[in-house]
């Protein structure tokens, strides 16, 4: 489980971050929502310790991250996945290669091992045809696939997903949606999903935080959202006209 | 006041980051295995423009001392003797390593720059991995490495360019090698090679630090490559100054 606890976070003058204080809990998928420039990747950042925040805890099962030494960072580091916008694979590492990364940075198998290792988390994404390509050769789609069975390797306890449907068709979102939510309970991993696709929302948001100018605005789960009185929310979930209408006569 | 203050804190940022450059690396195994590509990438993948370059620069500098210095007054060895030496003073360390940090340099610093921008950089941070160490020791080691070959190798185009000359008739080879061969000085190949050292370390880190440092898209990679070509320049041309000085 992951707590944050008055977060704030500010660009010089600027407050990016005001104050926003949430639970996220292991074995479901918790979903971030927010329009753009609204600060949830800024949020997401500090989670995961490429930004610090001006102020606030951030607790990792009751572990202040925030207040750690470099070398406890390190070590809590090798117990996250994270999943990037882009993917973020080496280029110049093969599909397998890239999986067995992690393993061959931190863990103590030997190469056979690590070689299975690696294998059995592509066969998961289904992608084990295409261990010997290069990320260049693959998908849009496959590349997030892979980034999911790099994230897995090492078995974290926590999972972060920063726009993992971004730039993919809705078939395929759906696909890396469905994946992400069964490792997520397979795993019994803290997944935190930084989103703004509103499939993933009616999908997987098992727990949903709504970020508006850099404060939580709403808190809920898939079950409540087409039914929140919340203008901003509906505003920004229902934001074209189909959509409006489904959810009036959703209501 | 910022035109002063800017420099300083770039100095101090580069300075930060070799902190982190040199600190102990995590996974021996894993550091070995890119420092021999980074050998391979920046080295090997180099000797082809090097032994290019430095063999019509030979020829080059051979027709000159030549046609401008050689004159009834002055010995025949006159023409070798002064190709020698400023093959083994300046151009095979300072010259070469101003074309390797156009080469070498701008490569280094695009490829990282792409992989900050492309989050690469952020996934190895994320894993736990010093990504400053894991990504610039091993092209620092390799550079560092390679260096002494890439200017043994440019010395011996070099006299191979000017002997090609002797063989096409401007002067016989027999006068040039009697020129290459007088008052040798040995310090001078080892001075060389001291000053590509240094040439070496400022070429690989000095552009690591300007493609680590990008922040944007594909126009910041753009320009940290060319902001790396012209800083290693410069400061190539200010610690030859030094060294000169100091090791002449």
């Amino acid at each position: 489980m992951i707590e944050i606890q008055s977060i704030k976070k500010s660009f010089e003058e600027k407050e990016v971050l005001k104050d926003i204080s949430a639970r996220f809990d292991n074995g479901q998928t918790n979903l971030i929502i927010g329009q753009s420039g609204s600060g949830k990747t800024v949020l997401m950042k500090c989670i995961v310790g490429l930004l610090t925040p001006s102020e606030g805890k951030i607790l990792y099962d009751g572990r202040d991250f925030v207040a750690m030494k470099k070398k406890e960072k390190a070590m809590l580091r090798r117990e996250m996945g994270m999943i990037f916008q882009s993917a973020a694979l080496f280029d110049s590492m093969s599909v397998l290669e890239n999986v067995m990364f992690p393993l061959d940075m931190f863990s103590n198998m030997t190469l056979r091992e690590r070689e299975k290792r690696a294998q059995q988390c592509l066969d998961r994404v289904n992608l084990i045809d295409a261990q010997k390509k290069y990320p260049g050769e693959i998908s849009g789609g496959m590349q997030k696939r892979v980034a999911i069975a790099r994230a897995i390797a090492l078995n974290p306890k926590y999972l972060f997903c920063d726009e993992p449907n971004s730039g993919l068709d809705p078939k395929t979102s759906l696909v890396i949606d469905a994946l992400i939510h069964d490792i997520t309970v397979e795993y019994q991993m803290t997944t935190i999903i930084n989103t703004h696709d509103m499939n993933s929302v009616m999908g997987i948001g098992d727990s949903i935080i709504f970020i508006k100018e850099g404060h939580l605005e709403w808190r809920g789960d898939k079950t409540q959202v087409a039914t929140s009185e919340n203008q901003s929310l509906t505003d920004f979930i229902f934001a074209s006209d189909l959509l409006k209408k489904a959810r009036q006569a959703f209501v | 006041m910022t035109t002063i203050l800017k420099p300083i804190a770039t100095f101090g940022r580069y300075l930060q980051l070799m902190a982190k450059v040199f600190s102990r690396p995590e996974r021996l195994r894993m550091y070995l295995k890119q420092y021999i590509k980074e050998m391979q990438q920046l080295g090997v993948d180099s000797i082809g423009i090097v032994l290019m370059i430095s063999f019509f620069i030979g020829a080059v500098i051979c027709i000159q001392m030549k046609v401008n210095i050689q004159s009834p007054w002055m010995p025949r060895f006159t023409t070798g003797y002064t190709t020698r030496e400023i093959l083994l003073l300046e151009f095979s360390s300072s010259i070469m390593c101003l074309i390797l940090a156009g080469k070498v340099g701008s490569n280094i610093a695009s490829e990282l720059g792409t992989m900050r921008v492309t989050q690469q950089i952020d996934a190895l941070d994320i894993m736990g991995v010093n990504s400053a160490s894991f990504l610039i020791l091993p092209k620092i080691m390799g550079l560092l490495t390679m260096i002494p070959v890439l200017v043994t190798f440019s010395m011996a185009a070099g006299f191979g360019g000017a002997y090609a000359i002797s063989f096409a008739g401007i002067l016989t080879p027999e006068d040039l090698t009697y020129g290459l061969q007088h008052s040798f000085n040995q310090w001078f190949v080892w001075m060389s090679i001291i000053k590509s050292f240094f040439f070496a370390f400022i070429i690989a880190s000095v552009s690591s630090f300007y493609g680590y440092t990008v922040e944007g898209g594909s126009v910041e990679v753009g320009k940290a490559s060319t902001d790396s070509v012209v800083h290693c320049s410069m400061l190539i041309l200010f610690a030859d100054i030094f060294l000169t000085k100091l090791l002449s």
